[in-house]
């Protein structure tokens, strides 16, 4: 489960939703991947309005990977500049492709920061189906 | 034409084939009047508000094959005009999170197309999405009118047992079930999805395509959206088969105009 889904996911307990707690679900006991695909330029710089930054930071940081800038990167910050070349992707650009894309959850499991409910994630999918009793 | 992704990978038996149905929505989402509108509500250069420019997150539920998901992933080019579309998939049956995963992947590769595809997760509807994250939705729901199944059993039926290699006939059943089987009028697991639809459509520019057959009364169902609000439409953007058949189906396209 790549780390960029865990940017539109939250706790699935209709009543956790109104709490801010339940965003970021947070990870637990993870075996990470990495699984590389090709760097999109244009996505990478148009996404960042989108990313809950300090949420994502805070995933990074339990999961133990490499420290994000604290503050969110901007448009520019992910083209290297070289006049009269193409468009090269940053250092930064990469980086955050390596954690965004790259970087999966292979098993472990996603705790709701409000009600403590541990999500499991199999092989890479995340089980976010509850319990009768929960529902 | 726009190709259709491969699926032959899938097993039928435990997931829900394309059909009439998916092919339905591929037309839909290809046609034309769909991809004007997309494209215009979507176009980061038509748009000066810089919040519109941001990549669409594209949230299908209940997957299956992930026949829709993969035709929207691969020819996103053609039908928003974007290099950089998101997509997101649910499924309740984990073995059509894994299969549409597949088919999502191979027809992003194999068209070349620039569409990041996020996962397929196994969950019960839109719960587990965020807010009013969602720009474009799609969901081809289990409308047929027949009892639901028994969910008690799903958690032993929706995956494999560690001494089986296969499922069996009753799991396959109720996994086929899950597919189809839409309670009352076919209209109970859809009606507890358009109650999610207002909170994870984003505010501004979401937009949901939704499957309905005749016995599903979609005269009816578009009127109930009508009365969410004063800026909420829902029209009929694509059919097929008979008038007087009773698998006539349709697509009906649910968004907001926000005056801007």
């Amino acid at each position: 489960m790549k780390l960029l889904t865990l940017n539109f996911l939250t706790c699935a307990i209709k009543s956790c939703k109104s709490s801010p707690a339940s965003f970021p679900l947070h990870p637990r006991d993870a075996t990470l991947e990495i699984i590389e695909s090709d760097l999109n330029l244009a996505f990478l710089r148009n996404i960042l309005p989108r990313l809950m930054w300090s949420e994502l930071c805070t995933i990074t940081r339990e999961l133990g990977l490499p420290a994000l800038p604290e503050t969110v990167p901007t448009g520019e910050d992910m083209v290297e500049k070289k006049e009269g070349e193409e468009e090269v992707a940053s250092q930064t650009a990469k980086d955050l492709h390596r954690v965004l894309l790259e970087t999966g959850i292979r098993e472990g499991g996603l705790v709701c920061g409000n009600c403590g409910h541990e999500y499991k994630v199999l092989e890479g999918v995340g089980n976010f189906l509850l319990p009768g009793h929960l529902v | 034409m726009l190709p259709t992704p491969s699926t032959s990978h899938v097993n039928f038996d435990r997931v829900y084939e394309p059909a009439e149905d998916s092919y339905l929505l591929l037309d839909t989402l290809s046609a034309p009047s769909e991809t004007g509108f997309l494209r215009q509500r979507f176009n980061a250069l038509s748009r000066l508000d810089h919040t519109n420019s941001s990549p669409p997150l594209v949230l299908e539920v209940g997957v299956g094959s992930g026949v829709v998901l993969a035709f929207i992933a691969a020819n996103a080019e053609s039908i928003f005009g974007r290099h950089d579309v998101l997509t997101l998939g649910t499924d309740i049956n984990s073995f059509a999170c894994r299969a549409a995963s597949q088919t999502v992947q191979s027809a992003v590769q194999e068209s070349h197309s620039h569409s990041i595809a996020l996962d397929i997760v196994n969950g019960d509807l839109a719960s587990c999405v965020r807010p009013h994250t969602v720009d474009v939705f799609v969901f081809n729901p289990p409308y047929v009118p027949a009892e639901l199944p028994d969910f008690a059993q799903h958690a032993a039926f929706s995956t494999l047992s560690k001494s089986d290699s296969s499922t069996t006939f009753e799991q396959d059943s109720y996994l086929l079930e899950l597919s189809y089987a839409g309670g009352v009028d076919g209209m109970e697991v859809t009606n507890r999805m358009l109650g999610q639809i207002p909170h994870i459509l984003g505010p501004s520019r979401g937009v949901a395509y939704v499957l309905l057959c005749a016995q599903n009364k979609p005269e009816e169902v578009k009127m109930n959206i009508r009365l969410w609000g004063p800026e909420w439409r829902a029209e009929t953007v694509g059919s097929s088969g008979k008038l007087a058949g009773w698998e006539k189906l349709q697509i009906v396209r649910i968004w907001s105009e926000v005056s801007s």
